[in-house]
This record gives structure tokens, sequence and C-alpha cells, in this order.
């Protein structure tokens, strides 16, 4: 197992230099919008230019400046520094992760809750009422885009735009330390947006999970024990019926703590999709670079945990 | 309680499922008893609705939408009126149940410990730890070397045969006063069969506990019944004690069922002589006696009588649904007894031969 974790690990380094080198030549090599002539201001000359860029090393032949990148990213934990605001980017980004992190860990406790329960629910009613309009309004959440979505949710419940006052209003996050009390009604619409769309497709994979499960024969021998109804569904039904959600509950995390891209950006969150939101209008490089760089490490991380999770899950799965 | 009333009596039971293409008549009005350390083995075909009707027994077709009508007594109380709570009550305490396939029987994502001290809890009152010990003892009483420590094993780690004795471990985790068995054996190789089967009639003579033993194997119920019941289409087509079945069976599909077994004291030019053609639909079965398209004897009339179960003259305790004269199914008998094929038995008894042989006719009634 140990050996299986350590090889993963190193793979998933091989994996991030990949990653890199594909944003190296997508953003240094496809037409974009020039750093220094962005940074230049309005006195532009093809010398100050050309200063700017012999100053951010942009001068130097690709692979060299690819070579440096890795080199002070490995031996230092440098991703350099922001063309625009010359800050760290290590600590643009470290500074905008516990917002991300509070926005999706939040919403994954809220979309797997809804999503399973609504999921149970309607495996035991299958073809009832009530499974139907379930069913129906998962179809409706998975096809709502997010930035509708919370926009729609800001025009009705936000504090300063809506027309029921309830909740505060894009612009409102305050850090958890800070605040706790804030910090929660500050992402309650964020937390619904983000859910909305995951929790509908836990409920229809829960759903079909759990009526696949429920006619497996383990069940038949639960209920000749004489086990009550309500054991058998939560017990050894979910037991079973739970396993493809922690497959894509993992990737789903990974992938949202490097991309909440919309939800951060409507409701003004100044988390890491909103950074590189930015970045990339300001053609900021290093910080698209450092902000898809953490990304893809989530990924990454929650890949091999997701695998790890499986082997406890499922006592037949073995790693060597 | 009266000695002489059955612990289990079955009485007109039906179980019919509504599907998109029609009722199914899954059971369609048995009757039976079993006494109490006593064994019934229950044989027919697959489809012969003899799963279903011990399913119904614990109530474990309700869920699937089945109508149950007619009367499960046992000890008295009539199961099919019983709520679901009450049933409850019942299963895996006073009758528990295993099944065909105990690979998938048991649930993979749970130790076999954990399985056991869960039945055993379901019924009783007792600490974890009490329950566990119970659950190292059934391990050993139903033959798995070192139960303390397999205890602790997932069930893949078990072979088909273990997997079935900690089943069985699991049914007698309360000391059933009725252990109903469907093909315990179906899944397992010949030898594990064997050892399988004489674990339950070692442990049926230990607790004094009754069986009812479904199968599709006339060799397996042998040496294990006192009473058979055989099944065909949902309905029993004969019953009686295992000794008279097997020495004087009075039904045409029972008589194909014998003749299909392979004997190892036979010559090796004796032919198998399978049954022609293939169960019916039981949405739409045959008119008349529900066997007349397979059956090698049947007559005219018989596609428009239905027999009714009745005793065989001079043998109360024999009971048959067969529109032939007693008398003839008693010669045809001896002449299949001695090794003649079923024609061969036509023409010595000087039966009516129908034109041809009833090889697919089976299509017939779908």
């Amino acid at each position: 197992m140990t050996r299986y974790i350590i090889r993963r690990l190193l793979w998933g380094v091989v994996l991030l230099i990949v990653v890199l080198a594909l944003l190296f030549v997508m953003f240094r090599v496809l037409p974009t919008a020039d750093p220094a002539k962005l940074r230049a201001g309005r006195q532009q000359s093809p010398k100050i230019i050309a200063e700017i860029r012999h100053n951010l090393g942009l001068d130097k032949p690709l692979l060299e400046q690819f070579w440096l990148y890795i080199k002070n990213l490995f031996l230092h934990f440098d991703l350099g520094y922001s063309y625009y605001s010359n800050a760290p980017v290590k600590e643009l980004i470290f500074n905008r992760l516990p917002a991300t992190i509070s926005l999706v860990l939040g919403g994954a406790i809220v979309w797997v809750v809804t999503g399973v329960g609504v999921g149970i629910v309607s495996a035991r009613r299958a073809g009832s009422r009530l499974d139907r309009a379930s069913m129906g309004t998962a179809l409706v959440l998975v096809s709502a885009p997010e930035y509708w979505l919370g926009l729609i949710l800001l025009y009705v419940f936000a504090a300063d735009i809506g027309q029921v006052r309830i909740f505060p209003g894009a612009g409102s996050y305050v850090g958890l330390t800070a605040d706790p009390a804030k910090w929660f009604e500050s992402l309650i619409l964020p937390w619904l947006v983000v859910a909305a769309g995951t929790a509908a497709i836990y409920a229809r994979l829960i759903r079909g999970s759990l009526i696949e499960t429920m006619g497996e024969d383990y069940i038949r021998t639960a209920r000749a024990k004489g086990l009550s109804e309500r054991r058998v569904v939560l017990r050894h039904g979910l037991r079973s019926a739970i396993n493809p959600i922690v497959t894509v509950l993992g990737l789903d995390i990974g992938v949202l703590l490097g991309s909440s891209v919309l939800v951060e950006t409507v409701f003004n969150i100044p988390g890491i999709g909103r950074l590189n939101y930015v970045a990339i209008t300001h053609a900021d490089f290093p910080i698209v670079q450092g902000t898809v760089l953490v990304a893809a490490l989530f990924i990454i991380l929650a890949n091999i945990l997701v695998d790890i999770a499986y082997a406890f899950l499922d006592p037949r799965v073995r790693y060597t | 309680m009266s000695a002489a009333e059955p612990l289990l009596r079955v009485e007109d039971l039906r179980v019919e499922f509504p599907t998109d293409d029609g009722v199914v008549h899954a059971v369609d009005g048995i009757t039976y008893e079993i006494h109490r350390g006593k064994t019934l083995g229950i044989v027919g075909e697959s489809g012969s609705g003899k799963t279903v009707s011990s399913l119904t027994t614990l109530g474990l077709t309700r869920s699937q939408g089945a109508r149950v009508s007619g009367r499960i007594l046992f000890e008295g109380r009539d199961l099919v009126a019983l709520s679901e709570e009450e049933l409850r009550a019942i299963r895996g305490n006073d009758i528990a149940m295993i099944f065909q396939d105990p690979l998938s029987s048991l649930h993979p994502f749970f130790k076999v410990g954990f399985q056991l001290i869960e039945a055993v809890r379901a019924h009783q009152d007792v600490s974890k730890a009490a329950a566990r010990a119970r659950a190292v003892e059934l391990l050993g009483l139903v033959g798995i070397p070192d139960p303390g420590r397999r205890v602790d094993d997932f069930p893949h780690a078990f072979s088909g045969g273990m997997r079935q004795r900690a089943m069985i471990a699991m049914a007698l985790a309360n000391e059933p006063k009725l252990l109903i068995a469907d093909e315990p054996t179906t899944a397992l190789d010949v030898t594990v069969q064997a050892q399988i089967l004489a674990l339950m009639e070692r442990l049926q003579r230990e607790l004094g506990m009754a069986i009812v033993i479904i199968t599709h194997d006339l060799g397996v119920v042998a040496g294990l019944a006192d009473d058979i019941a055989v099944m065909y289409a949902g309905r029993i087509v004969e019953t009686t004690s295992a000794t008279v079945l097997f020495s004087q069976p009075q039904h045409p599909y029972t008589w194909g069922l014998l003749k299909s077994i392979p004997r190892l004291d036979g010559s090796r030019e004796d032919a198998l002589v399978p049954i022609a053609g293939t169960p019916p639909s039981l949405i739409n079965p045959p008119s008349g006696c529900h066997f007349h398209p397979r059956c090698p004897y049947a007559q005219p009339d018989h596609a428009r009588i239905d027999p009714a179960l009745e005793p065989v003259p001079d043998e109360p305790s024999h009971h048959v649904a067969c529109l032939l004269e007693p008398d003839v199914r008693r010669r045809v008998w001896a002449e299949l007894g001695s090794g003649r094929t079923p024609d061969q038995a036509i023409a010595a008894v000087g039966l009516p031969s129908v034109s041809q042989p009833p090889a697919d006719l089976g299509e017939e009634s779908r």
C-alpha cells in the first residue's frame, strides 16, 4: 500500500510537469496579449517594452524560462511574481485558498447531504409522484448554469438588491477566523449554487445505484435475518450504493477547488477562481500558471485519495 | 398444542405477480404441512414456484408487489395476515432461510462475524461481545476451522462451501424451529454438496429443527427428506413419503424426474430420458392438466380436464394429480422401472398412443 502511494505520488509530479509544459506553450507560444505591453502603461516605446521584457525574463529562450520556473518551484517552492502587482504568487494563492476551501467543502456537505437524501427517498419510492418531482427538479438543476442560478438567487434573496432580503449579497465574504457567524451567512447562497447541479447528479446516481443494490441477493439475506427495513436500506443497501458517490465526490471536490471561477466571480468571493479570472484578463502569466498548477495538484491528490479510499470501501480491492 | 398439530401448514397458497405482460401465477393453490423435526423436500424445475412459495412464507415477496391468498399457519398463526413488524420478529428467529448462491448471499463489504453478530442481535438483547462469542461458536458448529480467527474475515476470503456454511451458521443464530433451504447445494461442487447435506442432517439431529429443502435435484432430497412434494407449474402434482416416492411414484412428471437422474449403479448403456419440452408459461398456463403438452401418456381429454390432487387408492398419505387410471399408472411405472422407454411402456400397457412425441409442444403454452 505504501509503495503504491509513493508510486502514485511520483507519477503525480510527472503529470504536474507535463501540465506546466502545456501551460507554457499555451500562453507564450500561442497568440496572446503581450504582458510587457500591458505593463508599459501609456508612455510605451519599444525600448521600455524591451526593458520590461528583459526584467520579466521574457526575452530568454522558452526552454530556459521553463527550466528556471521548474527549478525555482522545486528548489524554493517559488511560483514567481505577479506581472501586475509584483506580489509573490505563492502568497497570493495562499491568501485566497481559505475562501475557496470554505466555498467548496461547505458546498460539498450541502450537495452530499441533499443529493444522497433525495436519492434514497426517490429509490425507495421509485415511480411515485415524489420520485418524479425530485428527478424532474434534478434535471432542471443540472441544466441550470451556475452564473445564471447565482444571479437569480442574488436577485431574489440578496440583502442589497434582493426582493426578499434574507441573505448577504455579493462581496460580503468574511474570513472564518474573523467572524464565524458572518462567514457562514455570507456563504449560504454560494453554497447553494455550488451544490445545486452536483446534488442533482448525486441524487440520480444514488437513486440508480440503490435501486440496483436492493435487488441483490445479500439484501434478501438481510431481510431474511429479520432486520428492520430501515437497517436493510441504510446499512446494507446504502453501504454498497455509496461507492460510486465516493469516486465522483473526490474528483468533484478536487476539480472545484481549482476552478470555482464562475461562482466566486458572481458572488465576488476572494478565492483562487477569481484570482485566476482576474489574472487572465491581465495576461498575468505567473498567477495563471500558479493557479492552474494548484488546480492540477488538487485533482491529482483527489484521484489518489479516491483510489486509497476505495481500498477501505471495498475489502476486495488490493493495491500492490 | 397437540403433538399432532403440524409446525407449518400451508393451505391453498396462491401467489401472483402482476406484470406488464399479464399476471404471473407463480404459486397456484398449494397445500402442504411439515411436522416438528421433520424434513420436507419440495422438488421441481426452475419456475415451478418452489422458491416463491418459500419466500412468501417469510413475507419476502411482499416488497415485490406479490398478491398472496390462502393461509400459512406457523404454530397456529397465519403468517399471511401478520403485519410486517410481526413477521420481522419471526424471520431469522423462528424461521430461518438459506439461499442458493452463497457467493452473492453474503454482503461483500461486511465481515462474516459482523453479519453473524447482526443476526444474533436482531432477535436477542445481548452485548456485542456476547454476540461475537456466539458467532464464533456458530462458525465452529458448522465446521469452519479456526473460527476465532475466521470470524474477522470478509466473505471473499471464504470458499463457496465455507460461505454456505457461514450462511447456515447465520440461519442457526437464533435456533429456529424451521429452516428453509432453497437449493442450498446447487451452486457448490459435488463433494462440497455432500458435506453441506451431511452438515444439515447433523444439525437437524442436534437442534431438532424442521427443514424444508427446495431443490430441482431428487438426488439431494433422497437421503434427507421424510416427505417429498413435487411441484409443476405452481402446483403440487404429487406428494408422499420419500420411500414411496422413489419406489411407487404415480405422476408422469415424477417419472420423468426419476428417469433423468444419472445412476452410478446402472448400466452404461442405459440412456437418460429427458423430459421433453420446456416449462410452461405461468402467465397463460396450458389448459387442462398443466403437464399434458409434455406428457408422453396424455390422452385427448387431458387437455380439457384439470386434475385435482387426490389420494391414491389404498394409500391415504400419497396424493397425486393425474388423469390416468391408478391401475394404468402402476403398470406404466412397472414397465419404466424395468428399463423400458416411455414409448415401449405405452405399447406394453396398451395405452392409446398420442400420435406425435410431445417434443416441442412446450411452445404451445407460450
